[in-house]
């Protein structure tokens, strides 16, 4: 397949490195790490408005972070090595430490965190279910079935660390996935200090718009009220975080066009023509301006619950696709000219290939399935909560 | 027929030169190579570089490099008088079968091989999460091919455009330096077939070795000086032009 070129490219640039399922890597990372930090926002900093989501963003974050890696596998060319990265990791590669972030932040925090915030619910579902379930159940408990006072209130004080642990293990996570782009030397158009903070707050965005969305559709589909304070209180969060996270990409493209260095020209021309629709219309104008303008009119204006509701539903479906636009521009973005900075190529995106858009749907698709498993599972609803709490009560007392 | 003492004296040294071409054909192994005493570099003289595509094909040919990928490729230049900022470059099919004559007659033409630099400080090396790449102790970035994960981070980390993932293997390739050949006491390949002699391996450990001399006495650089790799790829008449 001929890949179109313009200009002048070092013959081994031609053909793109990284694919989109690598675009696909830091927006699942970056919405397990916005997911955990706006779960945390109730658990450490008690901001009670947003309790309803709680549960619903650790297991959201959960989802997430189970199919983050799985692009990376399909796109290794030697997969069966990979976990040579824990084996005998490259201790100055950026890479492979974060193998080591990925696991402490899955198996240490939230996996710890949710089993413990979970435990009663499942060691009373373990009694009050039949078959399969109550097999899934019991191996959920890991034999701990102690659910006195007692019990669960060195759950909570457990928990409370874990999640004190597991802000700055979030605020790694991704910060390490800008890292992974910004300590590129070799590459102007990533290489900046500036790329593991422009992450982190852009993750925060998306983590916190997604949680938005999923609570006001799973409310939908239960038919059960949306509580108007707690998502005013979500989009409020998000209103901030999106304000920081515009202004520090404004300030990397700022300093990028003042100074401008030897690359300039090369990215500035790309800008202008290759992700002219992908940056400055779909990341920049619809995917930060408007949603920031909308949910910034909520803010200042007085308005009816409905329209509130409306506002956050196009606002965050905005923000998600202003969130991978920005993921696509760094990824793809960064590969399309030539580090002798005389010419452009072309990504062509196949379609049903191991690296193809059809795999990353279904990579897309994915985190999905396994939150609907998990929501079954493990209800994060507070009245069944609550039910079961009555369950337990009466199968266990007060102790 | 018989052979004066004047003709044998002449006739000797030419057979001893023949003799030891055909024993650099089949080299013997090279037990007694030892890696410490030799640190491996290039230098390219850019003013004798003629741009034939002799050191790209050779090269292919020497390491099985699959087509439309390039270990060593040359580049054709042409500057400007004014516009020393945006020289027009070209390089069909890595210059392998040299390039066709231009009609430009403003400014300058020239041309330059690259290959991997071997930085003693590469960023390739550094971002390789398992050490699959490695700078060895005589001064050769390699790669390990049954540990190379081909997760093709160290391809975006070289400055110099100088890897790529090889179709088939799934592994990341590049230069070696011929190092099955200098460990042998030969020169690489592209060295060998170069025929203005404009590629010229060095080693830096060895005191006879003419890059001294040569570093000493021309006005040598190399490629992004500015990224502090510790390239030990020299260019002789090296133009600011050249990326």
């Amino acid at each position: 397949m001929q890949i179109p070129v313009e200009g002048f490219m070092y013959p081994n640039e031609v053909e793109l490195q990284w694919s989109v399922l690598i675009v696909l890597y830091p927006f699942l990372t970056g919405l397990v790490a916005g997911a955990f930090i706006l779960a945390s926002l109730e658990r450490v900093f008690m901001v009670k408005a947003v309790k309803p989501t709680y549960r619903l963003a650790l297991l959201t974050a959960l989802a997430f972070l189970i199919v983050a890696p799985l692009p990376l596998q399909l796109h290794l060319g030697h997969p069966e090595r990979s976990f040579e990265m824990y084996l005998t990791p490259h201790r100055s590669s950026a890479m492979a430490m974060f193998g080591f972030v990925y696991l402490w932040y899955l198996l240490a925090v939230l996996v710890v965190e949710i089993w413990l915030d979970y435990r009663r619910d499942i060691v009373v579902m373990s009694q009050c279910t039949t078959g399969w379930k109550r097999l899934v159940y019991r191996v959920l408990t890991l034999g701990s079935t102690n659910i006195s006072e007692r019990s669960l209130h060195i759950d909570e004080r457990v928990g409370w660390l874990v999640t004190v642990i597991g802000i700055p293990s979030a605020f790694l996570l991704h910060g390490y996935v800008g890292f992974i782009f910004g300590s590129v030397k070799a590459n102007p158009w990533w290489s900046s200090p500036l790329m593991p903070v422009v992450f982190l707050f852009s993750a925060m965005v998306s983590g916190i718009a997604i949680v938005m969305l999923l609570y006001m559709l799973m409310c939908r589909l239960r038919r059960e009220p949306i509580d108007m304070d707690c998502v005013d209180t979500v989009a409020k969060y998000l209103f901030y975080t999106f304000i920081i996270d515009f202004s520090l990409e404004m300030l990397d493209l700022i300093h990028r066009i003042y100074e401008a260095d030897e690359s300039f020209r090369s990215l500035d021309f790309m800008v202008h023509t290759r992700l002219f629709l992908s940056q400055v219309v779909i990341q920049i104008l619809l995917g930060t301006v408007l949603p920031i303008l909308l949910i910034g009119l909520t803010q200042v204006v007085k308005l009816a619950a409905k329209q509130r509701k409306r506002i956050y539903v196009v606002a965050g479906c905005l923000t998600m696709i202003g969130i991978f636009a920005m993921r696509w521009n760094v990824v793809i973005g960064g590969q399309l000219f030539s580090k002798s900075f005389l010419g452009y190529t072309t990504y062509k995106m196949a379609f049903a290939t191991r690296e193809g858009l059809l795999t990353a749907i279904v990579l897309t698709v994915l985190p999905f399935v396994i939150l609907g498993v998990l929501v079954k599972l493990l209800p994060p609803w507070p009245e069944k909560k609550s039910a079961i709490s009555s369950v337990a009560v009466a199968a266990y007392g007060a102790d | 027929m018989s052979i004066t003492r004047r003709q044998l004296l002449i006739l000797l040294p030419a057979a001893a030169v023949a003799w030891k071409s055909i024993l650099a054909g089949t080299p013997e192994a090279s037990p007694n190579y030892n890696m410490t005493e030799h640190w491996w570099g290039m230098l390219v003289d850019i003013t004798k570089c003629i741009g034939c595509g002799s050191c790209v094909r050779a090269c292919q040919m020497e390491n099985q490099v699959p087509d439309g990928y390039f270990r060593t490729w040359v580049e054709r230049y042409h500057v400007s008088d004014y516009d020393i900022e945006n020289p027009k470059v070209d390089s069909p099919d890595g210059g392998k079968n040299g390039f066709l004559p231009t009609s430009v007659s403003d400014g300058k033409n020239f041309f330059v091989p690259k290959m991997c630099n071997h930085c003693a400080d590469s960023p390739c090396t550094q971002v390789c999460p398992v050490g699959a790449t490695f700078v060895s102790p005589d001064g050769v970035v390699l790669v390990d091919q049954k540990y190379c994960l081909g997760c093709r981070y160290c391809v975006q980390a070289c400055p110099y455009g100088c890897r790529f993932v090889d179709p088939k293997k799934k592994t990341a390739q590049k230069c070696t330096l011929c190092y099955h050949r200098i460990t042998k006491g030969l020169t690489t390949a592209c060295c060998e077939n170069c025929p203005t002699g404009a590629r010229q391996l060095a080693d830096l450990k060895n005191p006879n070795d003419p890059i001294h001399e040569f570093l000493k006495t021309h006005s040598v650089q190399v490629l992004k000086p500015y990224l502090a790799t510790r390239s030990k790829l020299f260019y002789n008449g090296l133009d600011g032009s050249v990326r």
